[in-house]
């Protein structure tokens, strides 16, 4: 029987290329290209590697989102995923990261359903936009996984049974053995994720991305997704402050840059 | 276990055995049965044609929880190998504030996880703990998620506490995010700063950033806590609260708040909390522990930084900033743009995505100052930037620019670095 595997992704925008608006204060969303989040792609590049190895691996990647999330479901397939599926719902939107981890492992439910389970859910560990690397732990608690975070080296027996990896420390790492199925989440130390191979763009092209909606996960917008059933509500928002401009050190020549640096460190008592 | 079938619904069709991940239902005769191996997984449930499966937990949290119920404050006081994370003892330190300023009565707890931790209190009760709660058993010895998971749930279950704050380690953001899953609460990730007094959250917001507090009322006794964030690369700062369910649980960054000054000799209550584990309740198994042998950077202690960016130009641009940091006696550094190129690892990294810094001396040599980066550097005493773009956003938080080429400025700087207060002494010279 073949190997399941489901990967978590999200589309998000490239952080990267946030300005702020200087008059607004507000930030400039327009023109910020949407992007396959990097520990997404890392945790779907694995799974590939499995499929590459093992190829009666099946790979369906799901994600929750708008409707344009469709284009980064089409970009995984054109990697060599075997499926995208999309939960999107005006009900889900504000869900905090239990309401989300919450419509995430109904829509696992639904694809197990279609599939005949899984044996290996494998997410990135944080998006870039919101950091929190919450949703993968809160899903498997909702699945009833175990779990294996900042994963950095995989290795699956020949059983497919059992899973060893290498989970980062701050100060080193662990060898952890886990058994399927369980839940696992990749930092950007795992892999390089590989390009969309030109067979793959085309293959994407010709597959129907199916979209479920709470009623079709069986969710309950009042208390399980979406903002008013999430347990956090933001309070306020507001952009940093930046901080005072200093002085621009003016020279004619690097050692009297140098210098003059040295002097005004020396002058606020930092050396 | 929560989930149950119903006998008069139950038409023995197999599909929830089939679709089951954990082998923990058998057929007993045309009925199905759940066994212990049932992890609340609720596949079945989502399989079963004929509703003849049920979750018997589901709306049971929905319950309105009694807030008033919850009291004090807990910090997960984490521990690798019988040493205490800094992190933990900042978090003392900021438990307690917040604790005083919810009322008189208020507490801070520090809680110990792991075997044989109980010569670490004392070290808690100097940096400020009223109490401390041991959770001991051999299983926790090593951090593993479902041990931890299981005896942290049962005691914030049994003795309610209103806050309880993790440090936002490779171990508090695993562990955390179980918990508050468990507990059906609310938990915000990575948090910079905390306020439960309105009137602190204004004097913060007002000193530190562009939130227009007006609408705020300062006399109000509401005592919430308001945890603030960055978000989206550090591009936007949002404070989150948990207004409906307890207890109000955040991550907090390490290296950003600040340990109170050791009291020798302090003591107070050690409370040993009941633990129930086996080994049956944990996974994954621990096969080794492995100390990186890679050079150590603590970014987050150093007193001078010198970090370098994509304006290097390339990987070797790094022997320069290292020669460079070796003669300030700093530590090198990078932005995220570095390590994305490759050029040096990620455990260098400042930023959102890296290590927070504020040291005595952020040297920025050819980096741009993207949001994300400044995020994680800002705070710093004094930000030096040397970049060949005048316009680069790196010189609006800069206390000193330099704008030129970084590999003719920082060898100028290395060379005249011991005469500095020769050329301090000079400058006041000259100007009188």
């Amino acid at each position: 029987m073949a190997f399941k595997i489901i990967v978590c992704a999200k589309q998000v925008p490239d952080t990267n290329e946030i300005k702020i608006d200087p008059v607004t204060k507000t930030l400039k969303r327009e023109g910020v290209p949407a992007i396959l989040n990097h520990d997404d792609a890392n945790a779907l590049e694995e799974a590939l590697r499995i499929k590459d190895k093992y190829p009666d691996t099946h790979i369906t990647v799901i994600t929750m989102g708008p409707p344009q999330a469709k284009d980064m479901l089409m970009e995984c397939i054109a990697m060599g995923a075997d499926e995208g599926v999309l939960s999107s719902d005006r009900a889900l939107g504000g869900s905090d990261t239990w309401a989300t981890s919450n419509a995430l492992a109904a829509t696992v439910r639904k694809v197990a359903e279609k599939n005949g389970g899984y044996d290996l859910i494998f997410a990135g560990r944080q998006a870039i936009d919101g950091d929190t690397a919450q949703v993968g732990p809160q899903m498997a608690e909702k699945l009833g996984l175990p779990q294996i975070t900042y994963v950095k080296e995989f290795e699956i027996a020949d059983d497919m049974k059992t899973i060893t990896v290498k989970r980062a420390l701050e100060d080193g790492y662990q060898i952890l053995k886990i058994k399927t199925p369980c839940m696992l989440t990749a930092i950007k130390e795992l892999n390089t994720p590989r390009y969309m191979s030109i067979g793959g763009i085309y293959e994407a092209t010709q597959k129907e991305i199916p979209t479920y909606s709470a009623a079709d996960l069986g969710v309950d917008p009042d208390k399980e997704v979406g903002l008013l059933a999430s347990p956090t509500n933001v309070y306020r928002s507001f952009t940093p402050a930046p901080k005072g401009k200093g002085v621009m050190i003016e020279a004619e020549t690097e050692k009297e840059q140098a210098d003059k640096l040295l002097v005004g460190l020396k002058s606020k008592f930092v050396i | 276990m929560a989930i149950v079938v119903l006998k008069d619904k139950c038409k023995g069709c197999k599909l929830c055995v089939k679709a089951c991940p954990f082998e923990a239902i058998d057929m007993d005769g045309k009925l199905a049965v759940i066994n212990e191996k049932c992890t609340s997984c609720k596949q079945c449930v989502a399989t079963c044609k004929f509703d003849a499966i049920e979750d018997t937990d589901a709306g049971k949290e929905e319950e309105v929880v009694d807030l008033t119920a919850y009291k004090h404050v807990w910090v997960y006081a984490e521990q690798r190998a019988g040493k205490l994370m800094n992190v933990a003892l900042e978090l003392i330190g900021e438990g307690r504030r917040l604790a005083r300023e919810i009322s008189d009565e208020t507490k801070v707890y520090a809680v110990l996880v792991g075997d044989k931790v109980d010569q670490l209190a004392s070290e808690c009760f100097a940096y400020g703990a009223d109490g401390v709660y041991l959770l001991e058993n051999d299983l926790l010895k090593i951090y593993n998620t479902d041990g931890y998971t299981k005896v942290l749930t049962d005691s914030i279950r049994q003795y309610k506490p209103e806050i309880v704050i993790f440090g936002a380690t490779y171990i508090g953001r695993d562990l955390a995010p179980r918990v508050a899953a468990r507990l059906n609460t609310g938990l915000t990730a990575d948090c910079t700063r905390l306020d439960v007094k309105v009137s602190s959250y204004i004097d913060y917001a007002n000193k530190n950033t562009t939130l227009d507090t007006s609408d705020l009322d300062p006399n109000s006794t509401e005592t919430g806590l308001k945890q603030t964030r960055p978000a989206f690369g550090g591009n936007l700062m949002a404070t989150i609260i948990c207004p409906r369910t307890r207890p109000q649980m955040s991550t907090v960054r390490p290296g950003v708040m600040t340990k109170i000054d050791r009291i020798e000799g302090a003591t107070g209550e050690i409370i040993n909390a009941p633990v129930e584990l086996a080994a049956s309740d944990i996974h994954v198994e621990i096969v080794d522990v492995v100390k990186s042998a890679k050079e150590i950077v603590s970014l987050s202690d150093a007193e001078i930084i010198c970090s370098g960016g994509r304006g290097l130009g390339d990987p070797s641009g790094f022997d320069l900033i290292r020669e460079f940091a070796a003669k300030v006696g700093g530590v090198v550094g990078s932005s995220r743009a570095a390590v994305d190129a490759g050029w040096i690892d990620h455990s260098h990294q400042v930023g959102q995505t890296g290590t927070t810094v504020k040291p005595k001396i952020y040297f920025a040599c050819g980096i741009s100052g993207a949001i994300q980066h400044l995020a994680g550097m800002q705070t710093s005493d004094i930000i030096v930037a040397i970049n060949k773009d005048p316009d680069a956003p790196i010189f609006e938080v800069a206390d000193f620019g330099i704008v030129g080429d970084l590999y003719k400025v920082i060898p100028e700087i290395i060379a005249e670095w011991d005469k500095a207060e020769e050329l301090y002494s000079e400058s006041l010279h000259h100007t009188a």
